[in-house]
């Protein structure tokens, strides 16, 4: 027998068997404590376990970035705020910051709103579930897959040649010369380009949460609102849509939080070349290829401070959404 | 209560009996076995790989044991993470000289000097390659494959140069205007390469700053002493410029064409072009590799500049490095850099050998590349190569943008002396 599978089960059975001794043996010990802490003593004691995963895989790593993100290249002296100079002080940075200020604006906007667009049409047509179905498969491709899926999309030949590229077949059959998508910078086009790729995996998800909500609205409602005499304008505008809002705010962060993580659409399109690079693409960079640990600490720290007020705004909507329950 | 309490144990019993007998059975299986296993990193995929583990064969037979290769196109991040937690297999391919020094220098990379038979690794070797694996009087890196760099390649069907090939780039060009019949430009130029593209731009750079600049100046230019804005650079650049508005389709055509395929316009009817610039491993690429050698394509070197620089040649290597001293992996590296092992290697086409003994090329364009390897008066290693990678990637990004828009030259220089000033200084 191949030692990893048995290595595999050991995990499969091990850790459950260790977690339940972990109950089992702290019972036993609580039995022995006095009968007033027990109740204080038992939430803190189950809760342990996670609270030293949390620790050490995300507190303890979270504090060693920021305090190597004043270290230099290698980690072995303070050079102050030399890393987030250097962020701000060179072109390239400042591009990927731009970049990724272009993707937290469009992506949302994009998926969001064609994802909106698509719950209400589709919630009245009788083959809704295949419709949903096309849009939603996308987003069950991997990145790397569609980014490689796209690339063949928008590729380019010379003017004149057999366009091997979807985009750039459609574009030259209708009379139109072929465009270098992923190349041409003009307006940021071809990071529109990238965005578009990920509009295309994630409209889906936007699409089948607001569906579900739409879902949601009670029949009666609706027909309340017409027997009034709104319109279906009125009726989307005044009705749905308020009701679909904190569903929206929902999906919106998540497609927030996915834009400022771009990197593998970056990475396997245009490897930030030409002007398309994004902060987690230029922090790999600096990691990996540059081994400059300082660089790709700060530029982390920089996108944990930019994910920290979306994260605030959920976390203050989901506790006014309890406090309403 | 106690009805549970039961249950409870039963559970945790059973569990642990389990893990017991799983643990029992799996542990003789993992010493089972009689050879010991090597596990070797590279980044040779498809034919590349057939051709390692072709060329590994006949050790694995003579010493019973076994190969374990995995190839990655990553392999800067795999072993930068390894270097850094211990996690590395026992013998790998670098990524480059400069990353290979600071291997060697952090201790994680062994050397080979006990591991190899010098005497006679010096003597099969050209000097220059086995000076570049050496750190600090110890060899640490076996070029494990070579390449020569800057080889025109053209189609002797369209004009056959193999009885007269151009001596100076200035011939080069006027023949290529006498000779262009029905082609549709002078070259064919493809940077396209992934997270690498531009590097087929470099390699011009490079080739041009060797013939107009000279060994020495090249020399200081890769360790970060000649400046990017300095006039033989800047006049490098603009060579490299014209060559792109000599080129097929043009900037936007030469950005989105894969390297592999950038010869590919040398064969069609009519001609894309009348020459493509590219290192010796392009015969196993794209178009060339179901062409026949000799007849459908051939290369003449590239010709001198200055006439003083007579006689450079630019070649480039894979490295391979030990970073456990296992008496296995001490073997098979012994094994690898000899003449028959090579011999499998060159064989199957595609690959030249860094060692002189190994000979036994396919056809006899390899033969002409691998002589020339041998043969250089002066060999200058691929200069980006050299560099820093914070260098080299911005350098690719330089190239990029230059070939977009040859008019930001200058802004362009400028940030590169930028870069040179901040990857050479952060050591």
């Amino acid at each position: 027998m191949d030692p990893r599978l048995g290595t595999a089960v050991v995990v499969v059975v091990g850790v459950p068997a260790v977690l339940i001794g972990y109950i089992y043996g702290t019972e036993l010990l609580l039995r022995l404590a006095p009968e007033r802490l027990k109740a204080t003593l038992r939430p803190w004691l189950w809760l342990l376990p996670a609270l030293l995963f949390l620790g050490v895989f995300l507190i303890y790593p979270t504090i060693g970035t920021i305090i190597r993100s004043f270290q230099d290249k290698i980690g072995t002296a303070f050079v102050g705020l030399d890393n987030y100079a250097w962020f701000f002080g060179t072109d390239e940075a400042l591009v990927a910051l731009r970049n990724n200020v272009i993707w937290l604006v469009l992506l949302p906007l994009i998926t969001v709103g064609f994802g909106l667009i698509i719950a209400v049409l589709v919630d009245r047509v009788r083959y809704e579930s295949i419709a949903k179905s096309v849009i939603f498969v996308p987003l069950a491709i991997s990145m790397v897959a569609a980014g490689v899926i796209w690339k063949f999309m928008y590729a380019y030949k010379s003017p004149g040649e057999a366009q091997v590229g979807t985009v750039n077949g459609v574009l030259t059959t209708f009379g139109g010369s072929p465009v270098p998508w992923i190349l041409n910078d003009t307006l940021a086009l071809n990071t529109i380009a990238l965005i578009v790729v990920m509009a295309w995996m994630w409209t889906g998800f936007a699409m089948v949460i607001i569906s579900a909500a739409l879902k949601g609205i009670s029949a009666e409602l609706l027909e309340a609102a017409r027997v009034d005499g709104a319109t279906e304008w009125q009726v989307f505008r005044r009705i749905v849509f308020p009701l679909l809002l904190p569903t929206i705010a929902v999906v919106s962060t998540t497609v927030i939080i996915t834009a400022l993580k771009a990197f593998d659409i970056v990475y396997v399109m245009t490897g930030g070349q030409n002007d398309t690079n994004v902060i987690a693409h230029l922090m790999y960079q600096e990691m990996f290829s540059f081994s400059d640990f300082g660089r790709a600490s700060a530029l982390a720290v920089i996108l944990l401070i930019a994910i920290i007020p979306i994260m605030i705004f959920n976390i203050s909507r989901f506790r006014a959404q309890e406090a309403i329950r | 209560m106690e009805q549970r309490k039961t249950t409870w144990r039963k559970v945790a019993a059973i569990a642990g009996a389990a893990a017991l007998v799983i643990g029992a059975c799996s542990s003789p299986s993992g010493s089972g076995g009689a050879g010991k296993s090597v596990t070797v990193i590279g980044t040779w995929g498809g034919d590349e790989e057939k051709a390692f583990k072709a060329m590994v064969a006949p050790w694995e037979k003579e010493t019973g044991n076994t190969v374990k290769y995995t190839g990655t196109r990553d392999i800067n991040a795999i072993l930068t993470t390894g270097v850094a937690s211990g996690v590395l297999p026992d013998l790998a391919g670098l990524p480059g000289p400069g990353q290979m020094v600071e291997f060697a220098k952090g201790g994680s990379l062994k050397p080979l000097d006990d591991v190899l038979d010098i005497a006679k690794y010096k003597e099969e070797t050209a000097p220059a390659l086995v000076a570049l694996g050496t750190v600090d009087g110890k060899i640490s890196g076996v070029f494990i494959k070579a390449a020569v760099k800057g080889l025109i390649w053209y189609s002797p069907k369209a004009h056959d140069y193999s009885s007269a090939p151009p001596a100076t780039w200035d011939d080069l060009v006027t023949q290529a205007k006498a000779n262009q019949g029905d082609a549709k430009a002078i070259w064919c130029v493809g940077l396209e390469s992934g997270a690498a593209t531009g590097w087929p731009g470099t390699d011009w750079l490079e080739d041009i700053v060797l013939r107009t600049a000279g060994p020495d100046k090249y020399a200081e230019w890769w360790q970060g002493k000649l400046k990017f804005s300095s006039p033989e650079i800047k006049s490098a650049f603009e060579t490299f410029g014209d060559v792109i508005k000599d080129s097929n389709g043009g900037a936007n055509t030469v950005l989105s064409t894969a390297f592999q395929e950038g010869g590919d316009g040398l064969f069609t009817t009519p001609p894309g072009c009348e020459f493509h610039h590219q290192a010796s491993f392009i015969t196993g690429l794209g178009k060339f590799k179901d062409a026949k050698a000799g007849t459908d394509y051939n290369f003449f070197p590239f010709p001198d500049i200055d006439p003083q620089y007579s006689g450079s040649v630019e070649g480039a290597g894979d490295l391979f490095g030990m970073f456990h001293d296992t008496a296995e992996a001490k073997s098979l590296m012994k094994y690898l850099v000899t003449a028959p092992a090579q011999d499998i290697w060159v064989k199957l086409g595609g690959a030249l050998s860094a060692n002189k003994n190994a000979t036994s090329y396919p056809d006899d364009i390899a033969k002409r590349s691998a002589e020339l390897l041998a043969g250089a008066k002066n060999f200058a290693f691929d200069a980006s190569d050299l560099m820093p990678t914070a260098m080299q990637a911005a350098l690719l990004t330089g190239i990029v943008d230059y070939t977009k828009d040859p008019s930001k030259l200058d802004s362009i220089l400028e940030t590169l002396d930028k870069a040179q000033t901040d990857a050479y200084g952060g050591g």
